[in-house]
């Protein structure tokens, strides 16, 4: 049994050990170190809790058994996941927290313990930390699941818009506020637990409709935010449970998905509330049909073959390749990389140009090239690389579109203008890899397609560079 | 409006200002076109040929002028020719108005408007086009290679016959400009082992691409004058330089030198011992010869034999090939006609707004306008690449923060904290205000933790933030079976059931956000 004092002090430890691990990760060689000190920071605080003065031995085989069970599935899937679809897992992972974190807000609730000592203002804030916790644990919980229900394509990408819907969010949050009053001038508990349900069940639908309203491709910003909520439901119960371990906890993982969402909407060039607010390229259906009269840009799509491809490679100094979610989706990393490796034998300089939304999660590129053995060394991000672009030979782009869209910077009235965009047409031959000529996701037409320099190798990712590959080697 | 195109006076001059298959295009653009007789014949271009095209053929050189809106030259005009010229004409071609003052005066005085096709802000990408200078400097460089294997005795390839072992010629080009990379290129593809060297280190890896091989002179200065021109160099580079250029002059079979600083007497590069220290039947082409000369004892115009050693002083590289330089130069006059007539009609439009048109003009409607303020596009090119070799250690890491937040943009997010600390102050008991104290540092530093990290491992992040959030299970643990206070009605099996769920939940988390971290962390490799 361990002392108050040095459950505290554990605790202590642990919360610097986690405030280590994020700061590891600023670079990749540190990285490993970094997920290391996590994992200690966590066996620490784990252990001192178990072991500290508010668990008696009673509750040891189920601590193991629900640590046991909850671990080998973690482990499974943590083994089993491609890097491919750790959107999904990632996303997953969050309804996790938010539901534990409805669940201890429940038991909190209910057991008479947590606010014995509570009396006046002290109870009152007490019940509006569980009701807080609970509600942003709902909405994590059921956000989350539909976010891995659309990564997984289980649900479709695109964006559910009920009409009104701006209106039943102001009604469901008016809603949470009138029985949150209900709730703290609640006599019972059995009274106070029928505003709590149903403020759950409204905060379950709301998480639910926020997503739902959200594309396919503003996915990276509602990963990020869905991960700072998590964030933000551990520092909810941690005020509930006066736990400071919680609270820091809590607030780091909050404001690390704040400042990611941040980014990628900024590298969207967006308003977070417009993103959360949904229905971007609200008409992907309407716009997509492309209108072949005015709209369409002047000039000639030229297509080209896997080896024309080659050729065009095996001549080229500097190549930059421009991964996007085309590449996750048809699984081309591992030949994205036997091309590399063979164009860099031959003495070319082949690098790489990461959008920071590229993929489906922030970051999503730089794993899968990871996972493929590139070397991160030559995986740039849009800023380093985007002054390279004139001097390169060939920029081939791998099932992205609208993060290469040069409307962005040229056509102040597109939907996209002011987006910062990888250069590829600076380059003296961009190569575009796509299955059709369909807009991305923002649904503008692409310019780039119809430049002087830019060619078009239709086709899935996989196949046609796999096919470049044999015409190299060839 | 009529362009005329006279024969072209200078002695040696073969080159004409346009060819037949540029005429026809010039017709499309709206304009009329005449050609004095005979003006084509050393460029291998007949009158016939010319009126097939459509042009007029017109006998007698003034009459030509006298009738001509527009007249296109290759070679500087004389101050004959400028005295057959019509009043209020345009004359474009060459004029070099930094070595002729006294024709730019004589240009003036016949109100004339005068695009100097020397004068291209050459920096400009789209001027590629018309760029005169680099089309003709390919030419030559490619017959400075043919004059060398013409003076050489050997082949310039390697082989190895049944008669013996021939090595191959080695090459030694001085001045990796458009001619000496045309120079370099062709003599690769004579099979020559071919050796650069240019003050710009920038253009080692054009050689390269050529196939030559970059020598370094072994002294740190930057070369590059501005505007893709190279520039004087001090005595301690020049010295590493000669001592650079003795060496190879001593193993070379041909040396070419392509060497020239805008305004300045060509720098004397091969000296008289070099020369002499090279192996008997060895070639010297000097392309710079009509500004002095790169080598001492050229002498221009000549090919003579020093020392055993042929040095070729042609001036008129360009002439030995006029079918192919009157070509390229009638399509760079082309393409520049093409921008002053955007409207396809067959009137020309000097408009001084356009950067490439601004600096080609050397004199508009009598009025000198050279030199042309230096076109902005540079400095706006070279600027941006400074600024971001300074911003980018700056921004390393910190994945590109944002500009900072405006001053009034502070002030309402200081108003809006004060409000809401007074606000808590107020109400919360001190209990809250402890745990709230550290909610507030912690927000603060995760900001600081999380904007270090590296984009490339946000993915990672996300996932052992998930992996740590599961901190939450301790809510859980202490709920499972706390020391209980005795008498209390507590529903023990509820919250036991509850927290069983709720640890198994977390449990996934932190096994598997950790794991997975790890197994992704560990593929980052350099």
């Amino acid at each position: 049994m361990i002392s108050t004092s040095l459950a505290a002090v554990s605790y202590i430890g642990a919360t610097i050990l986690f405030i280590l691990s994020l700061g590891g990760l600023s670079n990749p060689e540190t990285s490993r170190r970094g997920n290391l000190y996590g994992i200690i920071g966590m066996t620490i605080a784990v252990l001192a809790t178990v072991f500290g003065p508010r668990v008696t031995m009673a509750g040891l085989p189920w601590i193991i058994a629900a640590m046991v069970v909850g671990g080998s599935v973690g482990l499974f899937a943590a083994r089993k996941v491609q890097m491919t679809q750790m959107p999904e897992l990632v996303a997953l992972m969050h309804s996790l927290v938010g539901l534990a974190a409805c669940l201890v807000g429940y038991a909190n609730y209910i057991d008479p313990m947590a606010a014995l000592q509570l009396s006046g203002a002290e109870k009152g804030i007490h019940e509006i930390e569980i009701y807080v916790g609970i509600l942003i644990g709902a909405v994590t919980f059921s956000g989350s699941l539909i976010a891995f229900g659309k990564l997984s394509a289980k649900i479709g990408g695109k964006p559910l818009l009920l009409p009104g819907r701006h209106f039943m969010n102001l009604l469901g949050l008016l809603a949470v506020i009138a029985f949150g009053w209900q709730f703290l001038h609640a006599e019972t508990t059995s009274a106070g637990m029928t505003s709590l349900a149903v403020m759950t069940v409204i905060a379950l639908l709301f998480g639910i409709h926020m997503v739902m309203a959200i594309g396919g491709a503003d996915m990276p910003v509602v990963i990020s935010m869905l991960n700072s909520y998590s964030g933000w439901a551990a520092a909810a119960t941690g005020f509930m449970l006066n736990n400071d371990l919680l609270i820091v906890t809590g607030a780091l993982v909050g404001s690390s998905g704040a400042i990611l969402s941040y980014i990628m909407c900024r590298a969207m060039n967006r308003n977070f509330f417009s993103v959360i607010a949904g229905g971007f390229g609200t008409g992907s259906g309407k716009t997509t049909k492309k209108s072949n009269g005015d709209a369409q840009p002047a000039g000639e799509v030229v297509a080209i073959s896997a080896v024309e491809t080659a050729e065009l490679l095996r001549e080229a100094k500097n190549v930059i390749i421009v991964p996007g979610y085309g590449m996750a989706v048809a699984q081309a990393q591992h030949a994205v990389y036997a091309i590399t490796q063979f164009l860099r034998e031959k003495g070319v300089n082949v690098r790489f140009g990461i959008h920071p939304v590229a993929g489906r999660m922030p970051g999503h590129m730089n794993v899968l090239l990871a996972e493929a053995r590139v070397p991160y060394d030559i995986v740039m991000e849009m800023d380093e690389i985007n002054g390279d672009f004139p001097d390169t030979d060939v920029a081939m782009v791998i099932g992205a579109n609208d993060i290469v869209n040069p409307a962005a910077q040229e056509e102040p009235g597109s939907p996209i203008a002011g987006m910062p965009v990888l250069e590829v047409w600076k380059a003296k031959t961009s190569i575009m890899m796509k299955r059709s000529m369909a807009t991305g996701y923002a649904g503008v037409e692409n310019p780039l397609f119809y430049k002087e320099n830019n060619r078009m190798l239709f086709g899935d990712a996989k196949k046609m560079l796999d096919e470049v590959l044999v015409a190299l080697k060839a | 409006m009529l362009i005329g195109i006279p024969a072209e006076t200078r002695a040696g001059e073969t080159r004409v200002a346009t060819v037949p298959e540029v005429v026809e295009k010039l017709i499309k653009l709206g304009f009329q076109v005449a050609v004095e007789s005979g003006a084509g014949n050393g460029a291998n271009c007949s009158d016939d040929a010319y009126r097939a095209a459509g042009a007029e053929i017109i006998v007698g050189t003034s009459k030509l002028w006298a009738e001509s809106d527009i007249v296109f030259k290759v070679a500087v005009p004389t101050s004959a020719e400028v005295e057959l010229m019509r009043e209020g004409g345009t004359l474009i071609g060459f004029i070099w108005p930094a070595q002729n003052p006294e024709l730019m005066q004589q240009l003036a005085a016949k109100k004339s408007t005068v695009l100097a096709i020397d004068c291209l802000p050459r920096v400009l990408s789209r001027a590629q086009k018309m760029d005169a200078l680099t089309s003709q400097a390919g030419v030559a460089g490619y017959r400075a290679v043919i004059e060398a294997a013409n003076a050489f005795g050997r082949f310039f390839n390697g082989q190895i016959t049944a008669a013996g072992k021939v090595p191959p010629a080695k090459v030694f080009i001085a001045g990796a400009g458009v001619a000496g990379l045309a120079a370099i290129g062709t003599a690769a593809g004579l099979g020559a082992i071919v050796r650069a060297n240019d003050t710009r280190a920038e253009v080692a890896d054009q050689v390269k691409s050529l196939g030559g091989e970059f020598v370094k002179v072994e002294y740190e200065e930057e070369g590059g004058g501005g505007g893709g021109y190279a520039k004087v160099m001090s005595e301690g580079f020049l010295q590493a330089q000669r001592e650079m250029y003795a060496k190879q002059a001593k193993e070379v079979d041909i040396i070419i030198t392509t060497a020239l600083i805008p305004g300045k007497p060509a720098p004397r590069l091969i000296t008289a011992e070099m020369v002499q220290s090279m192996k008997p039947g060895s070639v010297i082409v000097d392309m710079a010869a009509e500004r002095g000369g790169n080598c001492e004892l050229t002498e221009p115009g000549q090919a003579v034999v020093k020392h055993g050693v042929t040095i070729v002083g042609y001036t008129d590289l360009n002439s030995r090939m006029a079918k192919q330089s009157s070509t390229l130069y009638g399509t760079n006059l082309f393409r520049l006609t093409e921008e002053l007539c955007k409207t396809k009609d067959g009137i020309i439009n000097v408009n001084m707004e356009d950067d490439a048109i601004r600096g080609l003009t050397v004199v508009k409607d009598g009025v000198i306008t050279w030199p042309a303020p230096a076109p902005k596009l540079p400095a706006a090119a070279t600027k941006p690449a400074a600024a971001k070799s300074v911003a980018a250690p700056a921004a390393r890491g910190h994945g590109g923060r944002g500009a900072p937040a405006s001053a009034s943009k502070i002030a309402v997010i200081f108003g809006v904290a004060v409000l809401l600390f007074l606000l808590i102050g107020a109400y919360a008991p001190a209990a809250f205000l402890g745990h709230f104290t550290v909610f507030v540092l912690a927000c603060f530093v995760g900001y600081m933790v999380v904007w270090n990290v590296t984009p490339a491992l946000h993915t990672p992040l996300m996932s052992v933030t998930n992996a740590i959030s599961s901190i939450i299970a301790i809510g859980a643990l202490v709920q499972i079976a706390p020391p209980l206070a005795m008498g209390l009605d507590r529903p023990d099996s509820w919250i036991r059931w509850l927290a069983v769920v709720g640890i198994t939940l977390t449990a996934v988390n932190m096994f598997g956000g950790f794991a997975v971290t790890g197994r992704m962390l560990s593929m980052f490799r350099k």
